[in-house]
């Protein structure tokens, strides 16, 4: 058994959101970087400078890169010989948002209320997802989401007749209805498999990985590559104003599923999918 | 196309709105005003009621933003602009009152194009997540309204150089369905060379 005081959670929760906001990870800032050497729309790299500009800026000057700061999405990896003591968890998570938006001058974007709104003016709650694994470590990781993105995304439970050309359909549909709402270039999260909850996290925790890494399996790892290639063939481009660049990454992870269905979640992100990681 | 900026002294009369064409990158100077949802519900319901609006909306532009708060010395903290078509439930009233410039990012519902159409509205993209760049050009920031509504309230902004792009002009041309299908064609064109 390993002793972990809940504060210890709350400090690290506290700093992740503030720099996650602040600061574009690398695989970003590199991914978007080579679609702009390859970019081929006069529009479309104007942008793009814009948008590096942007993140350089938000780097160096220390400032949030975009206003939505988005809902504090938490994923916690618990050791299950970890034995939390101070307090309850997910009150240590919730108090590390309130305290990390408060100091770090974040936009307080959450409604107590999804019909009768309300601010809570504190960006609680978090989005806390929790996951038991050997060991006694914990692994923490923020991931500030946006709701431009967060509002293009897609569920559909097909039957498994529709086989992968339904889920490649899919892919496309949904990227092609967000158009240029969800900020493209986009990074584009899919789930597939599980039931009709698990597939849904799976495209979030999709969003999680970096942009230049590969699914293990070299049938999903292809499938990436493929529909990433048919993504920047739509045309749609940064902004929405025509280009090649409309999607930085495509990143699949999937699920065991039931004899008779075939889930499939597409979550979609920004050019500023921020995530940020931290072991303890 | 993308380097001929041309600057913009607000606000946006009707003459000045129809000299401003699909595609145009131009630089705002003047003052603007900041509403989301939740302030353009209350404006709209205040309007039934007889209660006029915080700002005199004739040749107005409104910028759908909800920034992060200023740091300690800092005008304004980043503020890059909101899914525009949120917004279409109310904008048409808005703009017959005389608001004809918008600045959001995303599509809009054809009545709003018929609004600005009647109206010689002008629909303007800022780049959305460039919120770091965009707050340097907000030089001043005032809170006028709905101050209970927090990053929802409104703020007067006088922003100087600001940069945007025409996404729908007076006419009613959509960049973002010519834009795709010019780039399109042009990348079909590269592919045969
Ligand atoms: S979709 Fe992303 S980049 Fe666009 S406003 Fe939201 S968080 Fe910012």
């Amino acid at each position: 058994m390993r002793d972990i005081d809940v504060s210890v959670i709350t400090d690290a929760i506290e700093k992740m959101c503030i720099n996650a906001n602040r600061h574009l990870p690398q695989d970003m800032q590199a991914g978007i970087k080579a679609c702009r050497a390859c970019e081929d729309g006069p529009i479309a790299c104007t942008i793009l400078d814009q948008i590096i500009d942007n993140f350089q800026t938000a780097d160096k000057e220390n400032v949030p890169i975009c206003q939505d700061t988005g809902m504090a999405c938490i994923f916690l990896e618990v050791g299950q010989e970890v034995h939390f003591t101070g307090g309850a968890l997910y009150d240590a998570v919730n108090e590390g948002v309130r305290r990390g938006y408060t100091k770090g001058y974040l936009r307080k974007s959450v409604e107590a209320d999804p019909i009768r709104r309300g601010n809570t003016g504190d960006n609680t709650p978090a989005m806390i997802t929790v996951d038991i694994v050997p060991g006694d470590k914990v692994k923490i990781t923020v991931a500030p989401k946006g709701f431009g993105s967060e509002n293009m995304s897609a569920l559909r439970m097909f039957k498994p007749s529709a086989g992968l050309q339904g889920i490649k359909d899919f892919i496309l549909e949904t990227v092609e209805k967000a158009g240029p709402n969800p900020c493209p270039p986009i990074v584009v999260g899919v789930g597939i498999g599980g039931n009709f909850d698990h597939v849904a996290l799976a495209a979030k925790k999709a969003l999680l990985r970096p942009i230049d890494s590969h699914n293990p399996d070299p049938y999903y790892a292809a499938l990436e590559d493929e529909m990433l290639e048919k993504i920047n063939e739509l045309g749609i481009g940064p902004q929405g104003f025509g280009g090649r660049t409309t999607a930085v990454g495509v990143n699949i992870e999937t699920l065991p599923t039931h004899i008779a269905g075939m889930p499939c979640a597409v979550n979609i992100s920004c050019h500023v999918t921020r995530h940020e990681t931290e072991v303890i | 196309m993308a380097e001929e900026l041309r600057r913009v002294q607000l606000p946006l009369t009707p003459e000045l709105a129809r000299t401003l064409h699909m595609g145009d990158n131009v630089l705002l100077t003047g003052t603007i005003y900041t509403a989301r949802d939740a302030a353009h519900e209350r404006m709209t319901e205040n309007l039934a009621k007889g209660i006029p609006l915080p700002f005199d909306p004739m040749n107005a532009t409104i910028y759908y933003v909800g920034p992060t708060p200023a740091e300690p010395g800092k005008v304004i903290g980043s503020a890059g602009p909101t899914t525009a078509g949120r917004m279409d439930k109310w904008a048409p009233e808005m703009i017959s009152l005389g608001a004809r410039g918008m600045i959001g990012k995303g599509a809009r519902q054809p009545s709003v194009v018929d609004a600005m159409k009647k109206y010689s509205g002008v629909y303007f993209g800022a780049i959305g997540g460039a919120g770091a760049l965009l707050a340097k050009h907000i030089k001043k920031c005032k809170l006028i309204a709905y101050e209970d509504l927090g990053p929802e309230a409104i703020r007067e902004l006088y922003v100087e150089d600001f940069p945007v792009t025409v996404i729908i002009d007076s006419e009613g041309n959509d960049l973002y369905k010519s834009g795709r299908a010019e780039y399109l064609k042009l990348h079909e064109e590269n592919q045969k060379a």
